[in-house]
């Protein structure tokens, strides 16, 4: 009998593909956005309300990782932007070799922000790094204040939380200040914005934050 | 549901090794899974025996090794278990925490002839 030694990441083939993204998002100067959240917590709607802001600002892209349906696609064409669908054909999430073929159907020397919608799960995409700059992830009023400590994984690995549809907080039993402190034992680093998508609030310190970091990346890649 | 695509990799990764070490037959697989990863143990357990027609793992049993959630304080270096995810130093309240363990995701080792 013989005893191999491996020590290989299971991840390893797909961290791969995510640097070979990672690289040409650097040498466009793109800044990549991985959006992640439970199906129906609002990333499709956070994504209209942000492109309504930001589109007569910079240049955007949308990716939309979904499992069969292209409903999310067709609400983003509306906003006249470049947008790519993926059908993952039954996967829960995105992962790095997905998104690459997908690029080569945007013009990636046109765009500033790259935005990619996740499959919504909050529980694996947290796993696949896709080549992306940053992670959001969007967590809803409606979840309940359990959340973060069932899913640690998405908060911890992500540099934003969107917490959403705060007009419902009347009708529900979330203590959101609470649910704050939560994501912040998981990620002191974490950034919280309050939003509605319903009713347009609390967007603009959001877009203001993701437009430095676009500046921020041009910047970066024009030094190299 | 991902550990199934999980486990094609793993089993790739396996049958590549395998060709290359001249083994025909996996006895034992021996995988490292930390608590803060979103891999099931169980569900690793059911993928795999999907790959059981094959005569490389006909008789293969995967065990599965956990690896405890540890942080590690950036600012007083103190190692410590950590508790519900709550990522604060116990020794100086720091918040300026390390994952030490509990990420990991990876074959240790395999046996075969
Ligand atoms: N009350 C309220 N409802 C919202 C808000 N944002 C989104 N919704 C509703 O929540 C439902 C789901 O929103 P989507 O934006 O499609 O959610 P999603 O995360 O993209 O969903 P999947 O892509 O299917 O995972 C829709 O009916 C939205 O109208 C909000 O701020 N307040
Ligand atoms: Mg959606
Ligand atoms: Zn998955
Ligand atoms: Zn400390």
């Amino acid at each position: 009998m013989v005893k191999v030694r491996m020590a290989t990441p299971v991840l390893q083939q797909n961290d791969e593909v995510a640097r070979e993204n990672r690289k040409l998002f650097r040498k466009k100067g793109l800044f990549v956005l991985n959006l992640m959240s439970s199906p129906g917590s609002g990333k499709t709607s956070i994504l209209e309300r942000t492109i309504e802001k930001l589109s007569s600002r910079l240049k955007l892209g949308v990716i939309e990782g979904d499992i069969y349906t292209t409903k999310d696609a067709e609400r983003i064409e509306k906003f006249g932007i470049a947008v790519v669908q993926i059908n993952t054909a039954g996967a829960c999430h995105l992962d790095a070799r997905m998104v690459q073929p997908a690029l080569d159907d945007l013009d990636l020397n046109d765009l500033d922000l790259l935005i990619v919608e996740n499959v919504g799960n909050l529980v694996c995409p947290a796993e696949f790094d896709l080549g992306e700059d940053a992670r959001a992830a969007v967590l809803s009023v409606a979840e309940g204040n359990d959340k973060p400590a069932k899913y640690p994984l998405v908060f911890r690995e992500s540099q934003v939380v969107l917490i959403n549809k705060i007009d419902l907080l009347p009708h529900t039993d979330c203590d959101i200040d609470q649910l704050e402190k939560d994501l912040k034992l998981i990620n002191h680093q974490l950034k919280l914005f309050r939003v509605s998508a319903r009713l347009d609030q609390g967007f603009e310190p959001w877009v203001q934050w993701l437009e430095e970091q676009v500046n921020l990346k041009k910047k970066l890649s024009a030094s190299q | 549901m991902h550990e199934l695509s999980l486990m094609m990799g793993i089993v790739d990764q396996l049958r590549k090794s395998a060709a290359e070490n001249n083994i025909k037959k996996i006895s034992k697989v021996m995988l490292v899974v930390g608590e803060m990863t979103m891999a099931v143990p169980d569900a690793l357990q059911l993928a795999f025996e999907a790959f059981k027609e094959e005569e490389l793992f006909q008789n293969a049993v995967l065990e599965i090794r956990k690896e405890p959630v540890r942080g590690e304080c950036k600012d007083c270096h103190h190692n410590f278990g950590v508790e519900d995810f709550a990522f604060v130093c116990p020794n100086c309240s720091s918040p300026n925490v390390r994952i030490a363990s509990g990420r990991e995701l990876y074959i240790d080792y395999y046996e075969g002839d």
